[in-house]
């Protein structure tokens, strides 16, 4: 127990958050399930069996997908999870987001808080993920992220089908005077195959929802599926290519007011004074107010058209003050050299003694490199929004939105009123990508409804506002070195990787005055977690004590720049042991059969071995992220000087797929999503301010530089894991890997496009 | 000043300089046309008028003079377009923010170049942006519309 002892002595932060959310520990307590949140709200002959199913009597069933659609497909994903057991089709139910609300804590997050490797699954490892499990009841945050979504709903979503089922088969048996067991449940109805005799759900439904859950449904086994396993059309599909109104920019009310916002460009600067005498005057402009935010300061324009208050808003003239950040970007690259150089870092886990191994080594044994991985907006394509209405002592707030339990949170501070008196109305998002987590959009938007007079009121930002604000993927630096042996394998590694605490960060911006202490496992994902066999391995994290930037979730967190930075040193060491990149792979992670597998099925799809003409080459990479195995080969061209992206192939092992199709989607969607950031994307600092504004000098992958990806999916890993984001982390260092095999230059610094040229 | 909208009229009392998405999004609530970029960028706004594929952000709507089609009247009732079917069929739409400017800026596509090779596909296609990264299936989706077209 000393290790658990130790491990738990220390304030990491997730743990930090737990005890600022105020949460008490006790175990009778967590037996305790929350409130139905749908009873209150039942419709006209509607019953609800629990938080996830309502059924009519009119034989409308709907089931609760309490998670964000941001792309990702858990609209229909989690559906299929109830729909398998409850013995309903797909295309017969209706799909909501539901209210929120703490019944649909997320837990599968939290549990993947805990500072261990994935593939640890020793007595500590899990004691301390099923405590931050626990935690995560008290914690009670509706979240979307962390590729945790379906992992959580596993079992919750399947035993909440199974539980209604089971409960209208008794009712059915009273009913119809037969033993429950006889009965026979397919598409919505109950049948008894002794007498014929069917009954719809609606018909039991009233009668059913007022008898006890059972306590003891068994979850059926794989084989039995009809639903799950099996690639589902997706249920949202329908509304997205008719070009229905089903995002948060989307929200139309009755008398709706529209707004926008322009703030300190200066992360974290005030407002000195404002002048609105030009934009009151013109044409549709309400009100323009100031907005004191914990986010930023700055103005709003509130009026009955979102263009008319784009143009008022440029139409203020407002002194800014400075803002407390550094004032360029050089001026945060000397900070990351000066945090590197100080002996404040933690490291999450350490394999035989590294300093020994690099004390002894000769000088001719050493590999050394630095690399570096830029800030980056998110920029999901729809801008950032919210609606809000304040009228009659209730808040209602419309937006897409990650975690609707602190949009309600951040709401009740602004506005004094209690959980009971705030609605959070969850549409459909236009992209998310860690973006939508943050409380910002929302908290203005609230700011702003409380000067309507109850008129609801749309506030949306402009691209402009988005991209040149945070909060941002961090910068990050990693110095990397190793001690090669004499049969060209590394004898030891240790990286040493700086860059601002991603959950310090959110955890202050939900909890303002909170400033959480202790390391941060996310900085260091992707690297110290990764399954090399190296006798002696350290990876340290430097929390950079960066002033006024904020800095956020951005699709696979730490991986994303962890993966670039430990991957591509992988592929340098391989070439200074004169070994081949993926032979050098399987020698290290010889201990770890899930990661054999994605290599092996690697170099069977990308022909690997296969040699390619003058003028093109591959180069691979891998990552284990989100507890997902993923090895990606990415396949360049010479074209005149420049390079082309011609082809990645991957495999992915996440141990047991739900929907094929839609996995797939989310690994192309990983990959894309990296390569974009690989090949051109950088937010950088110049007066104190960001230099880029939109999508002119933020640009994302087009379609013609997009390559052909193919994708392969094994299932031999022995944990459930997510797809939203492993795809991402490996294509960065797999291109800049191809880039050195196609022309020997080794790029360690993204984005690449600042010394290569792409087609 | 008069707006045809998906074969309707609209009256709509405007200032000239009003950029056409705003005035369908806002003022007609005619949500399919999307804002992304406000300037040209993403093409999440596409519109089709006189058969081209137009980047409605960019459009003063006093310039308008003929009909705008926008995706809210693709489908004819319950019959999607070829391209919105296709669009189904190969399961393109993540988030589903761009799909609307990609389905309209496809549609102007192949009504001009019914069959479209990739390099065609690729140049048509590379100003409307997608970040969820649907291209591989947007492409997939373009050829299939084009071979349902050519055999129907």
């Amino acid at each position: 127990m000393g290790r658990l002892a130790t491990i738990t002595r220390r304030t990491f932060l997730v743990g930090a958050a737990v005890v600022a959310g105020g949460a008490a520990f006790g175990y009778y307590k967590y037996q305790q399930p929350y409130a139905n949140p749908l009873e209150g709200d039942l419709a006209e002959g509607e019953s609800t069996f629990n938080p996830y199913v309502k059924i009519g009597t009119d034989d409308t069933i709907t089931v609760i997908a309490p998670r964000a659609e941001m792309g990702q497909g858990v609209y229909t994903t989690l559906a299929a999870l109830v729909a398998e057991e409850l013995d309903v089709t797909l295309d017969q139910i209706t799909i909501e987001h539901g209210p929120s609300s703490p019944a649909y804590f997320n837990e599968a997050g939290f549990r993947d808080g805990a500072p261990f490797a994935a593939f640890d699954r020793g007595f500590v490892a899990d004691a301390v993920r099923s405590t931050l499990g626990v935690a995560s009841k008290f914690l009670a945050i509706q979240m979307t992220g962390g590729s945790s979504s379906t992992i959580d709903a596993y079992d919750k979503m399947r035993h909440a089908g199974a539980v209604a089922r089971e409960m209208l088969k008794a009712a059915a048996a009273e009913k119809l005077g037969v033993p429950a067991a006889s009965l026979k449940t397919e598409a919505g109805q109950i049948t008894d195959p002794a007498s014929g005799k069917v009954l719809t759900y609606g018909e039991v439904a009233l009668d059913a929802a007022r008898r006890d859950p059972p306590s003891d449904v068994t979850l059926r086994d794989r084989s039995k599926w009809k639903i799950l396993g099996r690639s589902q059309p997706r249920r949202d599909m329908p509304a997205k290519v008719t070009g229905a109104p089903v995002f948060g920019i989307d929200v139309d009310l009755p008398d709706m007011l529209y707004a926008t916002v322009r703030m300190n460009p200066q992360p974290g600067g005030g407002m000195t004074r404002f002048d609105d005498s030009q934009a009151k005057s013109m044409r549709g402009v309400k009100k323009v107010i100031a907005i004191d935010s914990p986010y930023g300061k700055g103005i709003a324009v509130i009026a009955d058209n979102t263009w008319r208050a784009f143009q008022a808003a440029q139409a203020v003239e407002i002194e800014w003050a400075d803002g407390p950040g550094p004032r360029s970007s050089d001026d945060v690259s000397t900070l990351l050299d000066e945090t590197l150089a100080t002996d404040d870092f933690f490291s999450l886990r350490t394999i035989g003694d590294p300093d020994v191994a690099f004390a002894d080594a000769p000088r001719e044994k050493i590999v050394e490199a630095v690399y570096d991985a830029p800030f980056l907006s998110h920029a999901p394509l729809e801008p950032m929004n919210a609606t809000a209405r304040v009228k009659d002592g209730v808040l209602d707030i419309w937006a897409p939105n990650q975690v609707p339990t602190v949009m309600k949170m951040v709401g009740g501070r602004i506005t004094g009123f209690e959980d009971a008196q705030i609605n959070v109305h969850t549409t459909f998002l236009g992209g998310g990508f860690g973006r939508r987590l943050e409380p910002d959009f929302s908290d203005y938007a609230v700011r702003i409804a409380m000067e309507t007079d109850g008129r609801p009121v749309k506030v949306t930002w402009t691209r402009e506002e988005d991209v040149s604000h945070g909060p941002y993927r961090p910068i990050a630096r990693g110095r990397y070195r190793a001690v090669m042996d004499d049969n060209g394998l590394p004898k030891a590694l240790v990286g040493s990787v700086a860059s601002p605490s991603v959950i310090a960060g959110m955890v202050s911006r939900i909890m303002p005055g909170i400033t959480p202490a202790g390391p941060d496992n996310t900085l260091v994902h992707g690297a110290f977690d990764q399954p090399y066999g190296i006798p002696n391995y350290r990876i340290d994290g430097y929390k950079l004590p960066l002033k006024g930037i904020e800095v956020a979730s951005w699709r696979s967190v730490g991986n994303s720049y962890n993966g670039f930075m430990h991957e591509s040193f992988i592929d340098e060491l391989a070439h200074a042991g004169g070994k081949d990149p993926l032979s050098f792979r399987r020698e290290l992670m010889k201990d770890y059969p899930a990661a054999l597998a994605v290599l092996d099925k690697l170099e069977e799809i990308s022909g690997w071995n296969t040699p390619l003409p003058e003028g093109k080459a591959r180069g691979m990479a891998f990552t284990l992220s989100f507890g997902t195995w993923v090895g990606e080969v990415v396949q360049v061209a010479d074209v005149d000087g420049s390079v082309r992206i011609e082809k990645v192939w991957c495999v992915a092992d996440p141990g047991q797929v739900i929907d094929p199709k839609n996995f797939e989607a989310q690994m192309m969607s990983g990959i894309i999503f990296g390569l974009s950031a690989g090949i051109n994307q950088k937010i950088t600092f110049a007066d104190g301010a960001v230099e880029q504004s939109n999508f002119h000098d933020f640009d994302a992958m087009r379609m013609s530089q997009c390559p052909q990806i193919d994708v392969a999916i094994l299932e031999n890993s022995d944990h459930m894991s997510g797809a939203g984001e492993p795809g991402l982390p490996p294509v960065m260092p797999a291109l800049a890997n191809a880039i050195f095999a196609l022309n020997g230059k080794r790029v360690r610094r993204m984005p690449l496009n600042e010394e290569i040229d792409f087609v | 000043m008069k707006l045809q909208v998906n074969g309707a009229f609209h009256d709509v009392d405007v200032e000239p300089d009003m950029p056409l998405l705003w005035v369908l999004r806002d003022e007609l609530n005619i949500k399919g046309p999307k804002f992304g970029c406000g300037a040209g960028l993403c093409g999440a706004c596409t519109v089709i008028i006189d058969g081209q594929a137009v980047r409605s952000c960019q459009t003063f709507a006093s310039d308008v003079t003929t009909d705008v089609r926008t995706i809210d009247g693709l489908a004819k009732g319950d019959t999607l377009h070829a391209v919105q079917q296709a669009w189904l069929d190969e399961q393109v739409a993540q988030c589903g923010y761009c799909q609307a400017g990609q389905i309209m800026n496809a549609v102007a596509l192949l009504e001009n170049n019914p069959n479209p090779t990739d390099a065609d596909i690729d140049d048509a296609m590379s100003g409307n942006l997608c970040r969820c990264g649907t291209y591989p299936r947007i492409r997939a989706a373009i050829k299939r519309a084009a071979a349902t077209k050519v055999e129907a």
